[in-house]
């Protein structure tokens, strides 16, 4: 027992000391995100020159995800429904969840699922072609030949994700309102007109800078900032990687976990902003 | 080239640089001159630094101390556009060739020009199929470098170092996992470059029958330092009892 606690007290300053290294690796790793996501929108002028690698991107992230985003929002619709319908009915007010269903998806659910699935699927791709890249000394081989690495690999893939994500998520929206009204219907006899005109109705107010159905374009704005931030984390994991297969792996996965961090802190402020400010 | 006329001294210098990785030396007062227009092997135990010492002399690695000139400027005090400049008058070929893996063999070779320059795909084309008939692959341009083996991957890496006429090109191993016959040939092209266009060339080699053929000077690299520099004749004749453990009893 003695033992035990000396040893403890041994280690403590070291795991404070590890605490703070890790808070200053946090803050300089943000810092150099952003400042990759500054000198990357610097070449956004480049987007006509690298057309074809940001279309190319887009379809591998758009095939490679599509059949995942209308699974997955299918069932959060469906969940949805079902879950506030059973609470809905006990007030009588089962005919309120399409307004329900609806909002929440095109909110939250949507861009946060899309968001999700984007960085598990697309987001650690990019981080291994990278780091592959990195340590099989081919981003040394673009810098000796004085090619810019920026435009060339980060560019294409940051854009395409902006533009990607929004078409994604609102494919999830639609498949989860649909999803919704088959719960609505089956579980809670509330029928597929009334679900869908609750539905459109509650999308339909329009408010905050455009005159477009505001829960819907919020959701897509969050998306596109999803998309942006889940390709910037991914290439700058990518790009710093050393260490062969082993660094690889590493940045796969803070890529990964760091993105998902994000989404959902980004999630929050984009919500008080939209939403109180 | 108009900095050229300011450009007499060597295209490489390097003095006392000193390089460490953690708790290993792998430069240790090394010093070293390349001549213009000449070509210096450099020879070495495996691990020695030599690939390092030819990532320093195009600014991949920065020295801990001393310094490396490359065209008479010190390559640590040049900005990253002045870098850059320097760089596009230089080509590297590295060890394991690095050819970017989503691109085929001739987009790799052309991939400079499509960068930096304005040049047609015509012409573009033309280059390319040029430098690939250079070492000896002329139908290899749709290939993956997934597709093609390791000897391969390194003259496709030697076509693109070649690809934006450089004045300077620094190989590392160019010869490594050729078979005697190409290997012959990639000598005699390094040697072509030179006489004809006056290139200026550092190659890292291990065949002496390779350093015999190209070079105007051999260095040897060991313990963080340049043992001896010499023309290959007195090199390969050189009594220095580190030189003499290395070739073993062949050349004593
Ligand atoms: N980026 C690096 N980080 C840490 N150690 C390195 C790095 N590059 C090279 N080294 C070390 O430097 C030494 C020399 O490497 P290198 O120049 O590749 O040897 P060689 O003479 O066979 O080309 C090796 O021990 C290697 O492990
Ligand atoms: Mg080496």
């Amino acid at each position: 027992m003695a033992e035990a606690t000396e040893i403890q007290a041994q280690e403590e300053p070291a795991a404070a000391l590890k605490k703070d290294a890790a808070f200053i690796s946090f803050l300089r790793s943000e810092g150099e995100r952003i400042e990759l996501l500054l000198r990357t929108l610097r070449r956004l002028g480049h987007t006509p020159k690298r057309a074809r690698l940001v279309y190319e991107q887009m379809f591998l992230s758009g095939i490679q995800t599509l059949h995942v985003v209308l699974l997955v929002g299918l069932f959060i619709g469906m969940i949805v429904s079902l879950q506030t319908g059973i609470e809905l009915a006990k007030l009588g007010q089962q005919d309120q969840i399409g307004t329900i269903v609806a909002i929440s998806m095109a909110r939250e659910m949507g861009p946060f699922i899309t968001g999700t699935i984007l960085t598990a699927t697309v987001g650690s791709a990019i981080a291994a072609e990278l780091g592959t890249m990195s340590v099989s000394n081919e981003l040394d081989a673009l810098k000796v030949m004085s090619i810019d690495r920026l435009s060339l690999l980060v560019l294409p893939r940051l854009v395409g994700l902006a533009l990607i994500a929004p078409l994604l998520t609102l494919v999830c929206d639609t498949v989860g309102i649909i999803g919704g009204a088959f719960v609505a219907q089956a579980q809670l006899n509330v029928g597929y007109e009334m679900y869908m005109t609750s539905a459109i109705d509650a999308l339909r107010p329009t408010g905050f800078l455009l005159n477009l159905p505001k829960d819907l374009y919020a959701g897509l704005i969050k998306a596109v900032v999803f998309g942006g931030m889940i390709a910037t984390v991914a290439c700058n994991e990518g790009l710093k990687t050393t260490g062969g297969a082993l660094g690889v792996g590493r940045s796969t996965r803070s890529a990964v976990r760091d993105s998902i961090i994000g989404i959902i802190v980004l999630n929050y402020f984009m919500t008080w902003f939209m939403y109180q400010a | 080239m108009t900095t050229q006329a300011t450009e007499t001294g060597p295209v490489i210098r390097f003095t006392d640089v000193c390089k460490r990785f953690g708790e290993k030396v792998v430069l240790d007062g090394f010093s070293m001159e390349l001549s213009r227009g000449k070509t210096l092997s450099i020879m070495g135990p495996s691990g020695v630094g030599k690939s390092v010492t030819l990532k320093h002399a195009i600014g991949l690695l920065t020295a801990d101390s001393g310094s490396v000139e490359v065209f008479g400027r010190d390559i640590s005090e040049a900005t990253s556009a002045e870098l850059a400049e320097m760089r596009k008058r230089m080509g590297y070929v590295f060890q394991e060739g690095a050819l970017i893996n989503w691109l085929s063999v001739g987009e790799n070779v052309a991939l400079p020009l499509r960068e930096n320059t304005d040049l047609g795909e015509d012409e573009i084309r033309t280059l390319v199929e040029e430098r690939l008939r250079l070492v000896h692959i002329p139908d290899a341009w749709d290939l993956m470098p997934s597709e093609i083996s390791g000897g391969m991957k390194k003259r496709v890496g030697i076509a693109r170092a070649l690809i934006t006429d450089p004045e300077l090109i620094l190989y590392d191993e160019p010869n490594a996992g050729l078979d005697p016959e190409i290997a012959r040939s990639i000598n005699a092209l390094i040697r072509e470059l030179q006489e004809g266009l006056g290139v200026s060339s550092l190659v890292v080699e291990h065949r002496i029958d390779c350093i015999k053929t190209v070079s105007d000077e051999v260095l040897f690299l060991d313990g963080g330092k340049a043992l001896v520099q010499a023309d290959p004749e007195e090199f390969f004749h050189s009594n220095h009892p580190r030189l003499a453990r290395f070739f073993g009893k062949e050349s004593a």
